[in-house]
């Protein structure tokens, strides 16, 4: 007979054979935990800025959502529910979709250093949104579209030019991210040039990542696409823990593989273009928090992905504020400072091999 | 049981594998042997459906392979495969709990049940590794972690093992654990092995049967007495062997003679 106690998490149980393992008690403590702490830094976040709200009276208008003003002028009312709300929504929509999407091609390129910025994803999102902007400007709509097929194309050629039977190898990763990265780059100028004068320093600031510039109706399909994403993700997690480790092995323990990559590829994608539609391209965050949450809490995708898209709305939340405030009443594009934190970990990672 | 009848396996015009026939037995261990590029590992692939042959067919329990889902497959053939590199950190107990997949009930979200726990717990068990569950898969040594894909290979509970070069790369200890392991689930759990080997004593110390082949073809298959003789051998390899008799498990003994020394 085996006892099953031994190998039962538990608060001691490093040194316990069988250590800490996922199981979804624990995977709820860990979402739950997250989301906890999401809700409180979106409500600090909401009230720090260039104009400082009052406290009980901002707490009192928002748990009644909107429907008294406690004591708030319309001036501040406008400030939380316009602008701050909307823009912490935004954030944390964003940094979800970016972090999960990390997670995923991470899995499927058997690499930790990928992540939709550096592999050249993120530009081509980019590019579907300018020219979206630049043929289809009237049709809001067509911006989302155009970046998801963006992501997904420049998806697929990192996929072929990385790939080898072990995995990408980081040396072939970071070459194929750089070798789609320039050449959208170089289309961005090009499209850039079609613009008018006056829309290029928006631009700029767009591509760099940035919260500010956004519309209802983008924030929406970029919410579903952070929870259709999520979900896909989360539904292959297990799937997605063989495959990590070797796609071969993967099929041979059952995994439809062919399958999963496609639904993978196509959640991730779907994620990094609603989003870089939404706010261009935040870099690193995809790279920075699942590395954070495997570190904290195992690699295993059950929990990895859930914990990963919350931690990633987080972390976006938290550098948004500190993008707007740093330097306030200026601001900062909230791609500079996850940059600022994610560059020097990339270079930790590569160098750790 | 698993059967190839007459089977051709190519890639683009190059036959690999031509015209092999083979039975995976209950109880029995067969040993795959042959020079490199023989198609010995191509073979092993078309066995558990990873390649399609081009002529002839795999029957698992009589029905063709083709037919199988990839999760009916994995819950009847289990496969050692030469080793990946591992590139996140994953424990040895998360690893070897791996090959529950095929019997979760989704096979995605789904999570292990206490009977996933207890096959894993057995599986760590038979090869050894109880007191590794906690250990980092990439913090192992060679054998260690051979002895862990293994592991991962047992906890499937399939009855049909194919195993590519599982001793490559280790030391003599680690060499006959890991086909003792084979071996001993064999004899007691009826398991049928496969075995892909360059390692001719290896094989004749615990082999029931070996196929030896060579250009993908098969040039003899028997009980090791049978097949490994000075004549079959010196046709596969190229090479003068001596054939003696081990003195303690009395099964042939193969000793490369070097003529150019």
């Amino acid at each position: 007979m085996i006892d099953n106690s031994q190998i039962a998490p538990t608060s001691r149980s490093r040194g316990v054979p069988g250590g800490a393992r996922a199981t979804l008690r624990r995977t709820l403590a860990i979402v739950l935990g997250l989301a906890f702490a999401l809700v409180c830094v979106s409500v600090a976040a909401s009230l720090i800025g260039s104009e400082p709200l009052p406290i009980g009276a901002s707490l009192c208008a928002m748990v009644s959502a909107g429907n008294e003003n406690c004591g708030l002028t319309a001036q501040q009312s406008s400030i939380l529910f316009s602008i701050r709300i909307p823009r912490i929504l935004l954030g944390a929509t964003v940094g979800a979709s970016l972090a999960a999407a990390g997670a995923g091609y991470q899995a499927l390129l058997r690499n930790p250093l990928a992540e939709p910025y550096l592999l050249g994803i993120s530009n081509g999102a980019a590019v579907g949104t300018m020219i979206a902007l630049v043929f289809f400007g009237a049709h809001e709509w067509s911006r989302p579209v155009m970046a998801f097929a963006g992501a997904l194309m420049s998806t697929f050629v990192v996929y072929r030019l990385a790939r080898g039977r072990a995995g990408a190898s980081t040396e072939k990763l970071i070459l194929a991210g750089v070798i789609v990265t320039t050449f959208l780059s170089s289309a961005i100028v090009f499209i850039t040039t079609l613009m008018d004068a006056t829309r290029i320093r928006s631009f700029t600031f767009w591509l760099l990542g940035d919260l500010s510039g956004t519309t209802g109706a983008l924030l929406v399909i970029a919410f579903v696409g952070v929870v259709i994403g999520t979900v896909v993700l989360a539904a292959n997690a297990r799937s997605l823990n063989l495959m990590m480790l070797g796609e071969r092995d993967a099929f041979d323990l059952g995994v439809e593989v062919g399958r999963v990559r496609v639904l993978v590829f196509l959640a991730a994608s779907l994620m990094v273009g609603a989003s870089v539609a939404a706010s261009g391209s935040v870099g690193y965050v995809g790279l920075v928090v699942p590395h954070l949450v495997r570190l904290s809490f195992g690699s295993d995708n059950r929990t990895v992905i859930l914990a990963t898209a919350l931690a990633g709305a987080l972390f976006v939340v938290v550098a948004d504020t500190a993008a707007r405030t740093i330097i306030s009443p200026r601001e900062l594009p909230v791609g500079a400072i996850t940059a600022l934190i994610g560059a020097p970990l990339f270079i930790y990672l590569l160098r750790r091999g | 049981m698993l059967e190839a009848r007459n089977i051709t396996v190519g890639y683009g015009t190059r036959e690999a594998v031509a015209g092999i026939s083979l039975r995976a037995r209950p109880h029995e261990l067969t040993a795959i042997i042959g020079p490199n590029g023989a198609g010995k590992t191509t073979l092993l692939r078309a066995l558990n459906g990873s390649l399609e042959p081009i002529g002839g067919e795999v029957l698992l329990d009589g029905k063709p392979l083709r037919g199988f889902a990839r999760r009916a497959i994995g819950q009847r053939i289990a496969v050692v495969a030469q080793e990946s590199e591992l590139k996140f950190p994953v424990t040895v107990l998360e690893f070897v709990l791996g090959g529950r997949y095929a019997w979760s009930g989704t096979g995605a979200w789904g999570w292990e049940t206490p009977r996933d726990i207890d096959v894993t717990i057995e599986a760590l068990r038979e090869t050894k590794l109880e007191s590794y569950g906690a250990r980092l898969m990439n913090e192992l040594s060679g054998g260690e972690r051979q002895r862990a894909v293994l592991a991962r290979a047992l906890a499937t509970e399939a009855s049909i093992l194919l195993l590519d070069e599982p001793t490559a790369n280790l030391d003599i200890a680690h060499q006959a654990a890991v086909l003792n392991v084979v071996r001993v689930h064999c004899d007691e759990r009826g398991a049928a092995a496969i075995v892909v080997t360059h390692d001719i004593n290896l094989a004749a110390e615990f082999a029931d049967r070996v196929l030896l082949i060579k250009d993908g073809r098969a040039i003899a298959t028997g009980p090791p007495r049978e097949v490994l003789t000075p004549q079959m051998l010196s046709e596969v390899f190229e090479i003068s062997v001596l054939v003696d008799t081990h003195p303690l498990s009395g099964v042939p003994r193969i000793t490369p003679i070097h003529n150019e020394r």
